[in-house]
């Protein structure tokens, strides 16, 4: 339990020190990728945190969590390249090849 | 048919599976600490991005692996099993979308030596 | 057929899976909505070699061994970065030559150095990948040769024609 503890701590803190980054964070993209790692650790956390208190039913929560973070960092990448969420992230085969998405 | 069931039972009890899977925790947070403070510390974004991924990998992968050993049934190990698989397809997947987003930005990375090596190459100079 | 026969055998062990629950009422929810979602996959188009790469499980499971084990090496080194209280690293960006043909096993070997922590691609083209390294030696074109070569297998299911060099 004491090593459980440490993990959890562990998450904690390294949470903590994400948030700094993100309000520092110089640019757009650090922030974006501040929010994505805090994300995978709340994934995490959860998944911990129920076994701590010997619910395992929090897995679920953390499974959706994981997939719900996923949508999130490519939609905020998304509205800051295009502005707009109405444009399809897969080019029509007509235009010359550019970079991938 | 009693030594499958001894070798069952030693298997599935308790105090190893749970002391392993206990240190696999404790390993697992304490590299979310050092890469977050990697993230704190590297100089610029396209090298927090390495740092921000030991977390995806080390500290999230052996986590997820120490809480399969604690678990108590086997439900339980596989939905942790789709956990870890959605962190490994996600994670160098939303990775790579930040990079390429931030590369065609035009953000420019940092190229060649940084710090004790940059003030070395300075002293030759 | 087949494909609609793999993704609704696929949805089966999922939903067994994630329920727990084997009561008739439950059981019966989950095959409603097991139909519902073949249903959906098939109006969408979703049903063909492409989108069911289940011939391709036992290759990529023999690939996780070795990405594990790049995976290990990796982290300890930029642990070690990490950790030093002088910051000695060199970042560099280099084009990686791939002879990964499908988008799949593309898709393999640029997630596998994404995933190694110390590189991240950072552009996939047609046959080459951007790669930004935490260090110059360690992201050399050649340190990439025999990954390329493994997820080719894995992804293509057939070696790729040049060999990496022998080291």
């Amino acid at each position: 339990m004491t090593l459980l503890s440490v993990a959890a701590v562990g998450i904690f803190v390294s949470i903590a020190l994400l948030l700094i980054r993100l309000f520092v964070g110089p640019s757009l993209y650090d922030r974006v990728l501040a929010v994505n790692s805090v994300g995978t650790k709340i994934v995490v956390l959860l998944a911990l945190v129920g076994f701590m208190m010997g619910r395992p039913d929090f897995l679920d929560i953390a499974l959706l969590y994981a997939l719900i973070n996923f949508v999130t960092t490519i939609a905020i990448l998304k509205f800051f390249r295009y502005r707009s969420f109405q444009i399809s992230l897969i080019k029509p085969e007509v235009e010359p090849k550019g970079e991938a998405e | 048919m009693e030594f499958f069931n001894d070798v069952i039972g030693v298997i599935t009890a308790p105090g190893w599976r749970h002391f392993v899977g206990a240190l696999l925790c404790a390993i697992g947070g304490v590299s979310t600490v050092i890469a977050a403070a990697g993230v704190l510390r590297f100089p610029d974004f396209y090298t927090r991005l390495h740092a921000a991924s030991v977390t995806d990998t080390l500290g999230a992968l052996t986590l997820i692996l120490g809480m399969a050993f604690l678990a108590p049934g086997l439900l339980i190990v596989f939905k942790l099993i789709l956990i870890g698989l959605f962190l490994v397809l996600t994670g160098p997947t939303s990775a790579h979308a930040i990079a390429n987003a931030a590369y065609t930005a035009g953000l420019e990375p940092i190229i060649g030596k940084i710090g004790l090596q940059k003030a070395k190459e300075e002293d030759e100079a | 057929m087949l494909y609609v026969m793999g993704l609704a055998t696929a949805l089966t062990l999922l939903w067994l899976g994630m329920s727990g629950i084997y009561e008739p009422v439950v059981l019966s929810l989950g095959v409603i909505s097991i139909a519902i979602t073949v249903i959906l996959a098939t109006r969408l188009g979703l049903k063909d070699r492409e989108t069911s790469p289940y011939h391709r499980i036992i290759p990529f499971l023999l690939y996780t061994p070795y990405l594990i084990k790049e995976i290990l090496k990796a982290n300890l080194t930029v642990i070690k970065a990490v950790l030093k209280p002088d910051m000695d690293i060199q970042p560099t960006m280099v084009k990686v030559k791939t002879t990964c043909r499908s988008d799949l096993a593309k898709v393999i070997f640029a997630n596998s150095i994404t995933l190694t922590p110390g590189t991240v691609t950072l552009r996939v083209d047609d046959d080459s990948m951007l790669v930004h390294g935490l260090y110059e030696a360690d992201a050399q074109p050649e340190a990439f040769e025999e990954m390329d070569r493994r997820s080719s297998l894995a992804g293509d299911g057939r070696p790729s024609k040049e060999k990496g060099t022998s080291k």
